[in-house]
């Protein structure tokens, strides 16, 4: 059974391919366009093919160099030493460590910012407050590490020394304490988008049964809107993973296993940093080192990223 | 419905009256989530006023005209500003006409196939990228493969970085700007008898642009305060110089504000952390100044369409 296209609904942009067919000829400088216009669009099929690329050839000539065993198992990391260890577990601990502390305070701020501002706000407040958060969002990441190294650190080395507890001036605790502000309006924004689009009749439902607005709220509006909300979380754990300048400033540059929140470590954005500012040749074992911890770092985020947007797509509830 | 059978166990019609612990949780909710609000604006206003307070007694025309030193009374940013602005506005000079050209194929163009949801979700993807991967492309794609065009770890190099990494903001930005244009303007132009082209550049276009703009600028306001991938792809922390104003400084070593900052940050002498200090306050400004520029051109483009 045929159908003709036009007994279908077509959208302006589906009839104008149809209206153009019957002048593609003389039309060359349109058609030029079309082209160049597509040719923009997969600029970014391209980044993603040379970000890929790049990364997996150059790991691959790490890993001649370096048994991939070695690389998962060693309990060292000092590529820059004469002897040699390439443990990435000890990058990983300290990353791990500062995405922790990061998300301890990110996650039930960003989500409480998000009830406040959907559930209690009036519209007034709202359209304040989320603009001014969206202001932590674009203070350059530079600006946060002057502040954890040169203002929280010798405030929580004071506060810790009435505990008994030496806080070293590099640490992951004021590092991943201001990471955990940075990401607080992303948590926030997402998260508010997913419980703003819970219908009303659902809160109603909840009141007319007799619960409290805080039952309402935890028993009916965050189990509707949690697909967002968990995706608003594992992008925070990605931004936690990758982001650079604060951990490079205020973490420390010393690769050591531990999950002691109190002494300098290096996590695997700080590493590149490191050797980026030496004058490593290019081509060096060092400078494949870094398109190594480069690859993890970028395996473990896209895998969040796309995690993310499954969730995204696969339980979003719909509403009419 | 699921989200009321999940949460049954809440609502189990047994209702006690609303008071002890049922009632002290009601109460404290709505005050917790409001503190919890306030606490990135607080922290924020903390992190201003130790800036401020750090920084501008170092600030002065001196500071903003000379070049970085190894004494720290005597270091001035101007190099990093200089750079700074080179760096901005060849990405914008880069990535706009792209990142603009992208959209207009994604919304006015693009058929709905396999191939086009493919590049969308591969953009929503870049997005998330971390910047310093995107040094990392950088470094081996521009300063590496095509060092006879870029001639290394210089200015250029640095801009094409930069636009790979907001290309997907603007993108964003402007589709939704495009999106924004009603179809029947679309409809009447192509009903007159204009081509596809002419209706996108005489009456969707002239619509969608400020809200280009604004997405564009955010996006550049982003690329400002960038320092990773221009780490990773070799930006100096010490020039004394100014580059050439002509093509050849392209081809030039080059820093940048947050570069500096970063550098005089992580020295021990207390004297470059107030110039790092003084270098946050001017960041902040033009921050400041590029996204003024993009609320009024926001503003501007509400009043018009209604």
């Amino acid at each position: 059974m045929s159908v003709s296209p036009l007994e279908k609904s077509l959208s302006t942009r589906e009839a104008t391919s149809l209206l153009s067919f019957g002048r593609k000829r003389g039309l060359r400088p349109e058609r030029f366009l079309e082209l160049f216009f597509l040719a923009c669009a997969s600029l970014s099929i391209v980044t993603t093919v040379g970000i890929i690329g790049v990364l997996i050839f150059e790991t691959i000539g790490f890993f001649r160099e370096v048994p991939l065993w070695n690389f998962l198992t060693d309990r060292q990391w000092t590529p820059l030493f004469a002897k040699k260890e390439f443990g990435i577990l000890v990058l990983i601990s300290a990353t791990f460590l500062t995405t922790v502390i990061a998300l301890i305070v990110a996650l039930p701020a960003g989500l409480l910012a998000a009830i406040y501002m959907s559930e209690y706000a009036s519209e007034k407040a709202r359209r304040v407050l989320k603009p001014a958060l969206e202001v932590l969002a674009g203070i350059p990441t530079v600006v946060y590490g002057y502040f954890a190294l040169l203002f929280v650190t010798p405030l929580l080395q004071e506060l810790l020394a009435t505990v008994g507890i030496k806080l070293s001036g590099f640490n992951s605790l004021s590092a991943g304490l201001v990471m955990g502000i940075m990401i607080i309006p992303t948590v926030a924004s997402l998260s508010e988008d997913a419980i703003y689009a819970v219908p009303r009749s659902l809160r109603e439902a909840g009141y007319a049964m007799g619960a409290t607005r805080r039952e309402v709220i935890s028993g009916v509006v965050l189990p509707a809107a949690l697909s967002g909300i968990v995706a608003a979380f594992i992008l925070a754990v990605s931004r936690a993973v990758g982001e650079t300048m604060i951990v490079a400033i205020a973490a420390g540059q010393n690769p050591r296993l531990t999950l002691d929140p109190t002494v300098p470590v290096q996590t695997m954005t700080s590493f590149i940093v490191q050797v980026s500012l030496g004058d490593t040749p290019t081509g060096s074992l060092a400078f494949r080192t870094i398109f190594a911890v480069g690859m993890t770092l970028f395996l473990i985020t896209f895998i969040l990223n796309i995690i993310s947007h499954a969730i995204v797509k696969r339980f979003r509830e719909v509403y009419e | 419905m699921t989200p009321l059978t999940s949460s049954s166990t809440a609502l189990t019609p047994t209702w006690a009256p609303i008071r002890g612990a049922r009632r002290l949780w009601d109460r404290l909710l709505g005050p917790l989530a409001f503190m919890a609000t306030l606490l990135g604006l607080v922290v924020l206003i903390v992190l201003l006023i130790d800036v401020f307070r750090d920084g501008w007694p170092r600030l002065s025309w001196k500071f903003l005209t000379s070049f970085p030193s190894r004494k720290p009374e005597e270091a001035g940013i101007l190099s990093a500003l200089v750079g700074s602005v080179w760096l901005v506005s060849l990405t914008a000079l880069f990535s706009f006409p792209l990142g603009v050209g992208a959209a207009i194929y994604l919304e006015e163009y693009a058929p709905r196939s396999r191939f086009t949801e493919f590049i969308e979700v591969n953009i929503a993807n870049l997005a998330g990228v971390p910047s310093i991967i995107y040094g990392l492309l950088g470094l081996e794609l521009f300063v590496r493969f095509l060092f006879p065009v870029t001639n290394g770890r210089t200015i250029l190099s640095g801009a094409l970085t930069m636009t790979l990494l907001v290309l997907p903001i603007i993108i964003i930005a402007t589709r939704e700007a495009l999106r924004a244009v009603p179809d029947s303007l679309r409809q009447g132009g192509l009903a007159m008898g204009a081509t596809r082209w002419q209706v996108v550049r005489d009456l969707v276009l002239p619509q969608a642009l400020p809200g280009a703009l604004t997405g564009t600028i955010l996006a550049l306001s982003r690329a400002i305060g960038e320092t990773a991938p221009l780490i990773t792809i070799g930006a100096l922390t010490y020039i004394a110089y100014l580059p050439p104003f002509s093509l050849e400084a392209l081809r030039t070593p080059f820093t940048v504000l947050p570069i500096q900052i970063f550098n005089w940050v992580s020295r021990p002498q207390a004297g470059f952390h107030q110039a790092a200090a003084a270098g946050i306050i001017v960041l902040l400004v033009v921050l400041l100044t590029m996204n003024a520029g993009a609320i009024y051109l926001r503003n501007r483009f509400q009043r018009r369409t209604v």
